[in-house]
Order: structure tokens, then sequence, then C-alpha cells
């Protein structure tokens, strides 16, 4: 080869063996692992000795000391001479509770004042962007504090209650409602509403696959909604009517009998409802706007009704833009269900503050608080991107 | 040559002619927005009748039955509750809140230094207004002087101890002073440690990539009142014995350590929104990393998120309002502290005390929201896709 004689041979300017991308990475590893190690290594260290000082056991042991103290709201069957895990249980439960009961109430009203804003009516438009833009822009644990002090505890005592219809009541010590006795054979009612449930859900899947290979509309809704309480309405009569109400009845200074639902969780419930739907509304208003004008105009041009544009053509697009800030706005009410420990609300985070003050497992119990709520969170994101992969439009 | 030509051209433009009849005026516009249908007008009534029967009693409570002046709680009861005014009267008690406006301002740091949060006060505003106005020139130096040499001067200032200042313990803050100085640190904070998670989180080294992850799933899984209680419960574990770190500062510790994991998601979606192009273009310009992040990648990224920093921002401000169940007293904290005050305790006094500290909140997290659209469409540059 001439070529190799005539050009003398130049070594290519090597780079810095400092400047090598996967040298350097490699470096920037070992010195981020060691400092953490380092970092670690102090933090245990440390903990250690504080806690040998402090005479704190660590280790989950503590959970099955006895709790000792009470817990106002107690969804299952719980008394001081429980153990801390029970006590930690019924605050998950309570947790669980009001973060559902806010999801769906939030969603409602998101949903209704986030087309609201949309209206052609000014004034419902106006009236729902004042809500969206007061409610979005104070503090959710200031609306806590807005429903339970301000309006829950200035209600009148319970000898002046407000009476509603059906034997509710509501005074200052929370909602008096009727509560439900289960008498024998009730179970075959719940059975006959699940039942029902699968069967609408069967009959709407069978009417759907009729329609698209024939074109013949099934009336879903009224068969539903006829098996949906039908059923367990046949059941209970079936059965001998075996479940009774008992209502509350108004005593001199108080009220008996019924069910109570406490002032701390309607605060909590309305706040976190009243606070989240601001944001869903406006999660909600971003999607249907993000539908294409052209989608509205051409299903009517297809000779859809307004209804039924909505229905089938624009709510459908615009769930694919709404579930996934609806999702994480889900998991923010339920953190937030967390300011419960404001108003005495004894949810996981309060409980578990009450179990940190007794027994200094301050470790653990910030352990099981944060392994909770990841969890929570976990599973509503599951929910809720399966959920998203059925909205989801196929694009073929 | 044509005689019969039966085509006209107009020359001269028509007079232009006012709008029909029925599409001026206040009665077509009631029309088209109020009453366009039968159910809108219904919607209509019920939403005027449901005004109707909230405006008045709210105003009435807000303005016109109000308690604006007085000296003790005696204004604001009824004849009943040992007061002056008439039984069954209702209404704002803002003599409340006169009287301990001061005390919802500073909390309660010394009478007599109060000076030192007004200078700091004075040059934050001072400082922030010329940064937040774009026609203003020298923004460099403005930023300069408003993120590294305003918080040592507000430092020395609010805490004292040197140059002949008397030291003020921060157990003796609250107020507003305790929220401002919160959410300013956060901010400031928040930002930058939030640019460098999410850069991790996008980073070709797995050990790095996966402790970001961690720590940003691990913060935005749990609620910032475990976080807070974290920070005043088990730093002090991890620290050695005898160290003591102040309970101010670990509360600013963990709103920090809250809002950057959050920054960082925002942060990482305007850098997934770039496209790939640019960051090749940069790599072939022989940029270096650094370089390539803070000269191409960042400025366009940034700039794409700014609605989302100051959601993130305005969920800080908001959230700073949770310090007051660890026991410290920011706004909130000490209007629902002096509830209790013998002196002013009211069945008016809490929603009093409630709606002042919602007006507060609500000012400045509405001008954030309404200044971050303001500069949104400013900066859009027609690049969007």
């Amino acid at each position: 080869m001439a070529s190799q004689d005539t050009l003398p041979h130049i070594e290519p300017a090597r780079a810095s063996f400092l400047n090598d991308p996967k040298v350097r990475s490699v470096v920037v590893q070992v010195i981020v692992v060691l400092l953490l190690i380092a970092g670690l290594w102090f933090i245990v260290a440390n903990t250690i000795e504080n806690l040998r000082r402090a005479n704190i056991a660590s280790g989950f042991g503590f959970l099955n000391g006895r709790a000792g103290f009470d817990i106002a709201v107690a969804l299952i069957p719980y008394d001081l001479n429980m153990t801390y895990g029970r006590a930690l249980i019924v605050g998950l439960v309570n947790t669980v509770v009001v973060a559902i009961a806010g999801i769906v109430t939030a969603t409602i009203i998101g949903f209704l004042v986030g087309i609201g804003r949309l209206s052609g009516n000014w004034l419902i438009a106006k009236i729902c962007t004042v809500y969206v833009e007061v409610f979005r822009n104070i503090p959710p644990l200031l609306v806590i504090f807005f429903w339970y002090l301000g309006v829950l505890s200035v209600l009148p005592l319970p000898r002046d209650s407000i009476e509603f219809p059906l034997g509710s009541f509501l005074n200052s010590r929370g909602l008096y409602v009727p509560k439900a006795i289960w008498g024998e054979g009730a179970w075959l009612i719940l059975v006959a509403l699940v039942l029902g449930i699968a069967m609408s859900v069967f009959v709407a899947r069978r009417a759907r696959a009729r329609q698209m290979a024939t074109g013949q509309a099934f009336p879903v809704l009224w068969t539903s909604l006829g098996l949906i309480i039908g059923l367990p309405l046949l059941a209970f009569l079936v059965t001998g009517m075996p479940v009774t109400f008992e209502v509350p009845v108004l005593g001199t200074f108080n009220l008996s009998g019924g069910m109570v639902v406490k002032p701390e969780f309607i605060a909590l419930y309305l706040a976190l409802s009243f606070y989240t739907a601001a944001f869903i509304a406006e999660i909600v208003r971003a999607g249907i706007k993000g539908v294409n004008r052209g989608q509205t105009e051409a299903s009517s041009a297809l000779g859809l009704r307004p209804g039924q544009v909505l229905r089938l053509v624009v709510i459908p697009q615009a769930m694919r833009i709404v579930i996934p800030p609806l999702t994480s706005q889900y998991l923010n009410l339920t953190k937030n269900s967390s300011l419960a420990i404001a108003v005495g609300y004894p949810d996981l985070v309060a409980v578990g503050g009450t179990i940190l003050n007794q027994s200094g497992q301050s470790i653990e119990i910030v352990a099981i608080w944060m392994l909770v709520y990841l969890s929570l969170s976990i599973a509503t994101s599951i929910f809720m991107n399966w959920f998203n992969a059925k909205m989801a439009l196929v694009e073929r | 040559m044509q005689e019969h030509d039966l085509s006209f051209v107009r020359v001269e433009m028509l007079a232009a002619q006012p709008a029909p009849r029925s599409e001026r005026g206040f009665l077509s516009w009631l029309q088209g927005n109020l009453f366009s249908s039968v159910p809108d007008a219904i919607l209509t009534l019920v939403a005027l009748v449901i005004l109707a029967l909230v405006l008045p009693p709210v105003l009435n409570w807000l303005l016109l039955d109000a308690q604006w002046t007085g000296t003790d709680r005696s204004f604001c009861a009824t004849v009943a509750q040992g007061g002056i005014q008439p039984d069954g009267w209702s209404g704002a008690c803002w003599a409340f809140v006169n009287a301990k406006f001061e005390t919802f301002m500073f909390g309660r740091y010394p009478l007599d230094e109060r000076w030192r949060v007004i200078v700091v006060a004075l040059l934050f505003v001072g400082l922030l207004v010329p940064l937040l106005v774009p026609s203003v020139p020298r923004k460099g130096l403005n930023a300069v002087l408003f993120f590294f040499v305003f918080p040592i001067v507000a430092y020395f200032l609010l805490v004292g101890g040197w140059f002949g200042l008397e030291h003020v313990e921060t157990y003796l803050w609250g107020g507003l002073l305790v929220t401002l100085v919160l959410s300013f640190v956060g901010i400031a904070v928040s930002l930058p440690f939030g640019i460098v998670l999410a850069l991790g989180r996008r980073s070709k080294m797995p050990i790095v990539k996966l402790l970001c992850i961690v720590f940003i799933e691990a913060v935005r899984g749990v609620p910032l009142v475990t976080v807070l209680f974290m920070a005043s419960v088990m730093f002090p574990l991890f620290l050695p014995a005898g160290v003591n770190f102040d309970k101010f500062l670990r509360a600013l510790v963990g709103v920090s350590l809250f809002a950057s994991a959050y920054m960082a998601e925002v942060v990482r979606g305007g850098l997934q929104a770039i496209p790939k192009g640019q960051y090749e273009g940069a790599d072939s310009l022989g940029l270096g990393y650094w370089q390539k992040m803070s000269l191409i990648v960042l400025p366009q990224a940034l700039k794409l998120v700014i609605p989302g920093i100051v959601n993130t921002f305005i969920g800080l401000f908001k959230d700073t309002s949770l310090v007051s169940i660890i026991g410290m007293f920011d706004m909130l904290g000490i209007v629902r502290q002096n509830f209790s005050d013998a002196n002013w305790a009211s069945p008016q006094t809490p929603m009093t005390g409630l709606v002042f500290a919602g007006m507060v909140f609500w000012v400045f997290c509405f001008g954030m929201s309404r200044y971050s659209m303001f500069m949104e469409r400013r900066l859009d540059t027609g690049h969007k896709r």
C-alpha cells in the first residue's frame, strides 16, 4: 500500500481521558454512590445512637401494644383496649372512606361547573368562573376551617336541630340519619343488587353488539334501572321486609338512636369536594375545548341531535384529554385528606400522630404513612390507567 | 361598443349601516346570552333566584351589618352573648381584624424591631416589581440582587444578632411574614433543585436516574403533612446528639424538598417536549452537557412550562398554611390562634378571621396566576407546536 508510505501515520487528536463521556459517567456515578453511602451511614449511625439514648426499641413490635386512646369515628369495631395496629387500620378505613366520598362528589361538581363555564348562558358561565377562581386560589386547609369553624360549629344545639325529611336532623354535633338494621335474610337483597348490576352489564353489552350488527337500538337505560332497582325490591318483599330503620328521636338535650355523621367528617368531605371540584372543572373545560370544532360540525352534519353529539362524539374524545390530569387530582384529594388532623377527624395521619406522641416510634409511623399513601397512589394510578386505556380511541 | 351594458360595478363603498335592531342593544344581548331557549331561560331564572337568596345575606354580613370599629369582643357580640349588638345580629367583626392586623402581619416579632421586617418587605417589593415589569431595563442585575443579595440582607435583618441588631428567635415570627419567607425560600430553592432532579431523571447514568426517580416518586406519593412531620420529628434523630437546628429551618427544608419534587415533574414535561433535533444540534456544535442544557434546551423547555411552574408556586404558597399543623404560626395559624383570645372571642370572630385570611391568600394566588397568563402571552413566539 503506497499511500501508507507517503502519508505519515498521524495519531488522531485523542481527547483527554477525562473528557471521555463513558469514563465521566462511571466516575460521577461512583462519587454519587459513595456520597449516598456516606450520608446514609451518618444518618443511620446517628439515629441508632439517638434511639439508644432515648431508650426507644425500634421495629414494628409496638403495633401489638395497647392503644389506650379512643377514636371518635370508627367504622370497624374498635375500643381503647385494642392494639396500635388496629387503631391504624381504623384510621386507614377513615382515610379511604373520606377520599372515595370526596372523589365522587368532586367529580360530579367539577363536571357540572366545567361544563357550566362553557355554557352559552352568560350568567351560568360567570357564576362557574367565580366559583373556580375563588376555590383555586385559597388553601384547602382554609376551606376545611371555613366549613368546620365558620359553618358547622355555628349550627344550632341538638334541641333546636334543623329537621330534614326522612327523619334526619342537623345540629352542631353532626348529621343524624336513620340507621338501617339488617334483619335475617337481608343478605338476599344485596345478592339481588349484585345480580341486577351484573345483568345490566350483560344486557348493555348484548344490546351494543346487536346494534352494531343490525342497527336496532334497545332501551338499555330503562331495562338496567328496572333490573337494579326491581330485583332488590323483589328480594326485599319476598324475604318479608327484613330491613327496618331506626329513626333518631329528639330528646330534651340530645338525639338518640339513628346514625350520626360527625361534623369533622362533613367539614373535611365538603372542603375536599369543593376545593378539588374547582380543579376538575378546569380540567373538564380544557378537555372539551380540546376537541376539534370540526368534530362537532361533522356530527351535526351527519344528523345527530345536540345531546348525541355531546354523548357520542365530544365527550369520548374529551375524556382522552381529561383522564390523566383527573387521576392526579384524585391523588391530590386523597393526599389532602391528611389535613383531617387539623379538625380532629381520625384519619391515618391523625391516628398515626397520636401513636407517635404516645410511643415515640417516629420512624416506624412515618414509614407506615409513606407505605400506605404510596400504595393508595399506585392503586389509583393503576385503576385510572386501565380506565384511560379503555377510553383511549384506538387509532388505525 | 356595447351600448346596453347591464353589468354594474360599484366604485365607492356604501356607508356602514348599524346592525339590525334585533342584534344590538341590551334586550338582544339578554335574549342571546340569557334567554336563548326555554331551558336556557329556566337555568337563568334558577340562577337568579339562587343569587337573590345568597348574595344579600352575604353582602349584609360582609359590609352592611359588619362591625368596623371597636376595642373588644362586646362590639361583636349580641346582648345575650354579653355584647352591645341587638339579639339576632350577625355580621363580620372587622374590628377584630383591625385590632389584630399587626399580629397577623408580624406574629410575635418584637414591637421595637418590626421596622426590620418592614425594611425587608420594602426591599422585596422594590426589587420584585421592576423584575416583573418587562419594560424595565437591567433584568440581569435585578435578578442577581433579588435572588442572591436580597436573601442575605433579609436574613441578617430578620434574624439579627449582627451589627448591633437584636437577635430575634424564629419562634417569635408569625403571620404573613412566615408565609412569605416560607414561600420565597421554597420557590427559590425548588426551582434550581427541581431542574437538577428533572435532568437527573432524564440522565443516561442509571444510578443517578434511579435515585432521582425514587426521590421524586416517594415525595410526590405522600402528603405534605407527613413530610412536615418527618422534618419536625425525624430530622433531630438523624443528627448527632447536641446538634439542634431550628424548627423553622426544619419546616423550610421540608417544604423545599416537597416543592422540588413537583417542580422536577413540571420541568421534565418541558424537557420531553423539546424535539430531539435540538439536543442533536447542540451536540453537533460541540457543546458539552451543561452548555447544551443551559444554552439550548432549558431556555426552551422552561418557557414551555411557565404555567406549570407558576401553578407549582401557587400550590407551594397555599401549602405553607400546613405548617400550622406542626405548631408554627403562619398567616392561617396566627388567625386561628387569635380566635381563642378572650378579649375577642365571639361567634362572629372565626368566620371574620377566616374570610380575612382567605382574602389575603386569594390576592397573592390570583395575582400570580394572572401574571403567569400575561407572561405566557408575551413569551409566545408563535412556535408552539
